[in-house]
This record gives C-alpha cells, structure tokens and sequence, in this order.
C-alpha cells in the first residue's frame, strides 16, 4: 500500500473527530486490555515465561542461519518445497507463479501480516487471480476497501452497524442487525469461496526448525478450511519467524493468547508438516513455503535486532494511548501502534515514517506489556537519532533542542535560567497555580492547562538538603 | 531462487559475524538442541495425578463453551451421541472418522442415528472424531491426521463430536507433543490443538461463535480406556 505515515498528524486529527472510531476504540481498552491484564495475573509463571520468550527468540536470532537451513532442510525432507525471497517483489512473483502453475483463479486466504507488507492482493488481482479473505475481519476490510487497523483485530475500528451497511451492499438481501446473524452470513458466503478455491494462502505464527513444522494460530478455524481444502497450500512467512523446537513454540504460545485477546489458549492452534501424505484422507498435495528477507536480515546485529523478537500479539497498541486515540489507520501502512513506529520506517524509510517515532509519549506502558520484553521506547528512541543526525525534523525543534543543549552543558546558566523559569512560572500560575496560556506552548495549552512548578527546582532543593545534612 | 537463499543466508552470516571457533561451537548448540528437545518452563498447576488432570480438563473446557459429559465405557457413546443430537434439535445424522477403535461402540444400539465413516462433505452437519490427547492446562483437544483420522471432521460440520479417553488427557501441552513423539517420531501432517468451539469478536468485538469451524463442540470423556494411550496411528 501507498505509505501515508508522513501525514500522521493531520490523519490523527481526522481520527479524534471521528466519534464513530472514538467509539470502537474505546473497546478495546475494556476489551482486550482488560483480559489480558486478567490473564497475565492468573498465570503465576507470567513474568518468568516473558523472559523465557525472550531468550528463545535471543538465541534464534543469533543463531538464525543455522536455524533456517535446519528448517528448511525438514521442509523438503516432509515434501514440501521453500522458496526464499530477498524482497516484496520476489515475493510477489514467486507467488504468482505458484498460483498460475495451479491454474487459479481464485484463491483464499488466512489471516498474513506478511501478505499485507508485500501488498499481495492488488498484485493478484491486477494479475487476473481472486483473494478471498478468510479471517472475518480481514473480509470485513476487503469488502470496504480498507487497510487493517490493528495486528489482531484488522477491522476493530468498525463498529457492527457500520458492518451490517457494508455487508447489506454486498451480499444483498435483508440488512442484518444481529451479531451472530452477520457472522452467519459471512459463513454462508465464504463457505462456498472455500469450496471454489484452487489454492490457499496462510501465514505463519511459528516455523518450527525440529520438524519443518508450520504453526498458526485462529479462533475461527479459517487457517484449516484455507490450507485443507484446496489442492494447494502456499504459506507465506518470514525469516525470523523461526523457534527450535516444539517446547519452545509451546512457551511462546502460553504468552501469545494471553497477551492479544486475554484468551488463556485461542481456539485453533494447528502444527502442520508438509502436504498430505499418501494414506491420508483429506490436505493439500502440494505444500509451498515463500521465506521473505525484506531488510529482516538488515536488521540482525543492528539496533533495530530487537524488534525481531516481536510475536505479533498486538499489545503494545492495546495499551498506547496514542493509538487508543488515533487508531490504525492514522499510522498510514501496514504494521501500527508502538511496533508499527519501530517497523514502519525500517520498510518504507524514516523520511516517509518521521512522525511515527514521535507519536509516542514514552510512557512506556507498549514495553511493560510486551510478551518477549522489546524495548519498544528505546527502538523509537534510535529513530528520533538517527531523524536528528538526519535533519529530518522541523528546524524550530532544531534550534530549540541546540538552545536546550547549551544551556544544560553551562551547569551555572542552566540553575539560573530553570530558578528563573520556575519564578516567572509561579507568577503565571497566580492563586489556581496553573496556566491558560503560555508563550511557545500553544501545542500543549490548547486544549488543556499547564500547571504552575510547586517549590524550588530540583537543584535548589537538592542543595539545601544537603546543607542540612552535612 | 537458490540465489535468493544464498544472498539472504550470506547477509545473516556477515551481520552474526562469527570466528570459526564460535562457527562450531554454534553449530554444536543448534545440533544439540534439535536433537535433544526438552520443556522449558511448565506452569506448575498442570502437575496434577490423573483425577486433576481430568477435572481441570472438563472444568476449562467447559469454561470455553465447549460441551463435556463423562461415560464410564466406550459402549455408552452411542446413546449419549443420540441423546446429545435431540437436546440440539439437530438430525440424527452424522459423519464418523473411520477409526477401527469406534466399532467398539455398537452404534447400531441407536437404530435411528445414521453414521457415515469418512472425511467430512461440505452438506454433512455432524462430525465425530476422536482426540489423540486432552490437555488439561487449557481444556485442549489433541487432533492428529492419519488414515483413520481426516482433519475436516473437525473443521467443516458445524456440530463437532470428539471422543477422549480419560486416560489420554495429560497435564500440560509439552507432555502430549512428547507422546506423539514417542509414538510417532515426525508428526502428521496436521496437528489440530483445538480449545473449544470456533469463535470470532471481529464485528463489533463482541464473541459470537461458529465463525468457520463449528459452533458446538461435544467432548466424551472416556473413563474406561478403549485403545492405546499416546500412539496416533493405532
């Protein structure tokens, strides 16, 4: 897709005016938010298992060629066939190739962060083969023409009316208001789709080096339907989706679930090994595997290796107030919310994404919450660097941080300028002890007070504790 | 695209910067660790003797809107099966995984329950199926494809049976994957951990269920043990 990162601000702004939106996310945070919180507390072992997770994928990521030909070599060994792609295009081609090999015409797909970063469907489309999107929300988002707004929940900023319009225009028929009858309708119609395809697309949570395994991971059993049924299944993934064995796919499991929706297990948790085998009754009988690089390999052993450890649970947004407030959408690509800032720059550049790494009021919540412990603040930290080294942000910021900087390096000037601040501040501030207005704070006193210091500043009051220590 | 491998693979070796010493040693760490897979951290309420394994099992699969009813013997499936269908209001109709252990049931007993053995047909409305392993931890069915056992049972009717034996529901997931592992060396081709029946919260994030899979999951637990535990292929 068309990035449009740069604009967040003005997209954000859309957002907070959209009270429709404003309503489906505040869901979210008596939602999810909510069970997950619930589910980490019911699990004793909670905090011990994050680490845990975090040192699998620690000793994967440096270790991660060797892993890749352990799995891919189990792959090939189960009858399967890899295709390794350096890039989106490669990507694009090699699946394309694989579809027109199968005589597709129409595929269906499961759930792939990994399709919507290499922008699989426009490309099938314009090339005379059909997606169909399984995932109900994913079909939601087809249907409307839309991105996904959120890693788990790509259609959470719709809410049921806004789908029962959209399903009234395409389905036809009566308008449906029940929840559970618009997902029946959505069963029916993709039911048949199933049925009518020549392959299937899926994702990947986890690729399991010990057995050439795939993983994933539904709640509605549209990952089984799309790989079972048609006589092909292509799962497309990417590099670092790698874990040794099965018991460490089971550890990062127990965080996964509890860490997206607050479920202690999702529904459908299914380990699949190559294409069906000869005895067997039903499975595809060719079994595809596209390996997607895109810049992953770039980011092992930079400062960026950290974001590789990320499962994709989407809780890092599910506790962002930046994102609880402007949504998916106003992040302007495919991945969003506190990792979306840390990934979005590394897939289409920091100077399309430059306003991302900033939509963060480092509160750090994204990072107390993250299953495989990335340090999400810190990652969009290195992004205002290198934003900074590359005189990427507006010249005032500039100026005001080199004004910043020579003050605070002068100790003297700096306790005179802050005591004189604090004066005038409390001045200001008179008897409410806030301020309306501001000079040079506009930005902040537009829609809220600032309120006036209390006391001395902090080196005022550190020295006169010390004299009445000593 | 072996070209594509090579580049990728030689970008990983240069960005990890190993010396040939630290190149074997990594090697031998990765060789080990494949060959000799071992649990990491197991939550410790799954340590449970057979009776707390069964209850937590019902008790957390019941919690995910899963049906459960417990049957001393094999033999009372059938009648329990039919019973089950009525309370539903669903046909007396169902499609049945061609598992020689399921003979042992005399379905016959229930003249107006017509089964089928196979895979499942898009048209057929129930499937019964039988779960390798129950894992108690989360109330988590263990399904695995095989001659006798075809994946969609589970996955196309929107009425889905499975049938347990008491004695096959382990504590946590790592002590059911080290069965099949036993048993079976590589594992099928499909391995189904399924918690519950098929469920969505993506319109309007409220759950509704029966999403594509079924809308209601049936578990019989088995007391008396009708096969043997921990082999798949049986």
């Amino acid at each position: 897709m068309q990035p449009t990162s740069h604009a967040f601000k003005q997209n954000a702004h859309e957002a907070l005016e959209n009270p429709v939106l404003q309503e489906a996310l505040g869901g979210i945070r008596t939602g999810w938010q909510a069970a997950r919180g619930r589910a980490a507390g019911a699990l004793p072992e909670f905090e011990q298992l994050r680490d845990t997770g975090r040192d699998i994928k620690n000793h994967v990521l440096a270790h991660l060629d060797l892993y890749l030909e352990a799995f891919t070599a189990k792959v090939e060994e189960a009858g399967g066939k890899v295709h390794w792609a350096r890039d989106a295009a490669e990507a694009r081609t090699i699946v394309l190739e694989l579809c027109r090999e199968a005589d597709a015409r129409t595929v269906t797909k499961s759930k792939s962060m990994i399709a919507e970063e290499i922008g699989l469907n426009p490309w099938l489309e314009a090339n005379d083969v059909k997606p169909v999107e399984t995932d109900l929300g994913e079909y939601i988002i087809q249907l409307a023409g839309q991105p996904p707004s959120h890693l788990v929940g790509p259609a959470v900023h719709m809410t049921k009316d806004e789908v029962s319009d959209l399903f009234h225009k395409h389905h036809g028929g009566e308008r449906l208001e029940e929840g559970g009858a618009l997902v029946g309708e959505a069963r029916r119609v993709l039911r048949q789709r199933y049925l009518e395809a020549d392959v299937g697309i899926t994702g990947a949570n986890f690729l399991v080096a010990e057995t050439g395994s795939i993983i994933t991971v539904t709640n509605e059993g549209n990952a089984e339907l799309t790989q079972g049924l048609p006589r092909t299944h292509i799962c497309i993934t990417s590099i670092e989706k790698i874990v040794p064995t099965m018991e460490d796919a089971f550890t990062l499991l127990r965080l996964l679930a509890r860490s997206a929706t607050g479920q202690e297990f999702s529904a459908y948790t299914t380990v699949m090994t190559g294409p069906k085998r000869e005895e067997d009754l039903d499975g595809p009988r060719e079994f595809h595997l596209v390996l997607l690089d895109n810049g992953r390999s770039k980011m092992v052993g930079s400062a960026f290796q950290e974001m590789l450890r990320c499962i994709r649970c989407g809780a890092c947004m599910n506790h962002c107030p930046v994102y609880l407030a402007a949504g998916g959408h106003a992040y302007g690509w495919v991945y969003v919310g506190p990792m979306g800032s840390v990934l979005t720059p590394q897939f289409v550049g920091i100077e399309e994404a430059h306003p991302l790494p900033n939509a963060s009021t480092f509160c750090g919540r994204c990072e107390e919450v993250c299953p495989v412990r990335i340090p999400l603040p810190k990652l969009m930290r290195h992004w205002r660097e290198e934003q900074f080294n590359r005189q990427l942000n507006p010249p005032a910021a500039r100026y005001g941080l080199a004004l910043w900087g020579f003050v605070a390096r002068r100790p003297r000037l700096y306790r005179l300028a802050t005591g004189m601040a604090v004066g005038a501040m409390r001045l200001l501030g008179g008897r409410q002890g806030r301020m309306r207005r501001l000079p040079l704070a506009g930005g902040w006193t537009g829609t809220r007070d600032m309120p006036a210091p209390q006391g001395p500043t902090f080196m005022q009051a550190w020295k006169k504790r010390r004299g009445a220590g000593s | 695209m072996s070209a594509a491998r090579d580049a990728i693979l030689a970008r990983l070796r240069q960005a990890i910067g190993r010396t040939a010493e630290e190149q074997a040693k990594a090697v031998e760490a990765v060789r080990a660790r494949l060959a000799d897979p071992r649990p990491n951290l197991v939550p410790a309420h799954t340590r449970l003797d057979r009776e707390g394994r069964v209850a937590l099992f019902c008790e957390k699969a019941l919690a995910v809107s899963a049906e459960v009813e417990r049957l001393a013997r094999i033999a009372d499936a059938p009648a329990a099966v039919s019973a089950f269908l009525r309370r539903h209001d669903l046909p007396q109709k169902m499609v049945m995984a061609p598992e020689p252990m399921l003979d042992l049931a005399e379905w016959e007993q229930q003249p107006l329950l017509r089964v089928r053995r196979g895979t499942a047909a898009p048209d057929d409305a129930v499937g019964l199926t039988v779960a390798v392993a129950g894992i108690a931890e989360t109330g988590t069915l263990m399904l695995a494809s095989s001659r006798e056992q075809p994946t969609l049972l589970a996955f196309l009717p929107e009425t889905v049976i499975a049938l347990l034996q008491a004695e096959d529901i382990d504590g946590a997931y790592e002590d059911s994957w080290q069965r099949l592992r036993d048993g079976l060396g590589r594992p099928p081709r499909s391995v189904n951990l399924v918690t519950g029946p098929s469920r969505t919260g993506d319109v309007g994030q409220k759950i509704e269920l029966g999403a594509h899979g079924p809308r209601r999951l049936l578990v019989l637990v088995v007391e008396e043990a009708f096969g043997e535990a921990g082999d798949a292929p049986r």
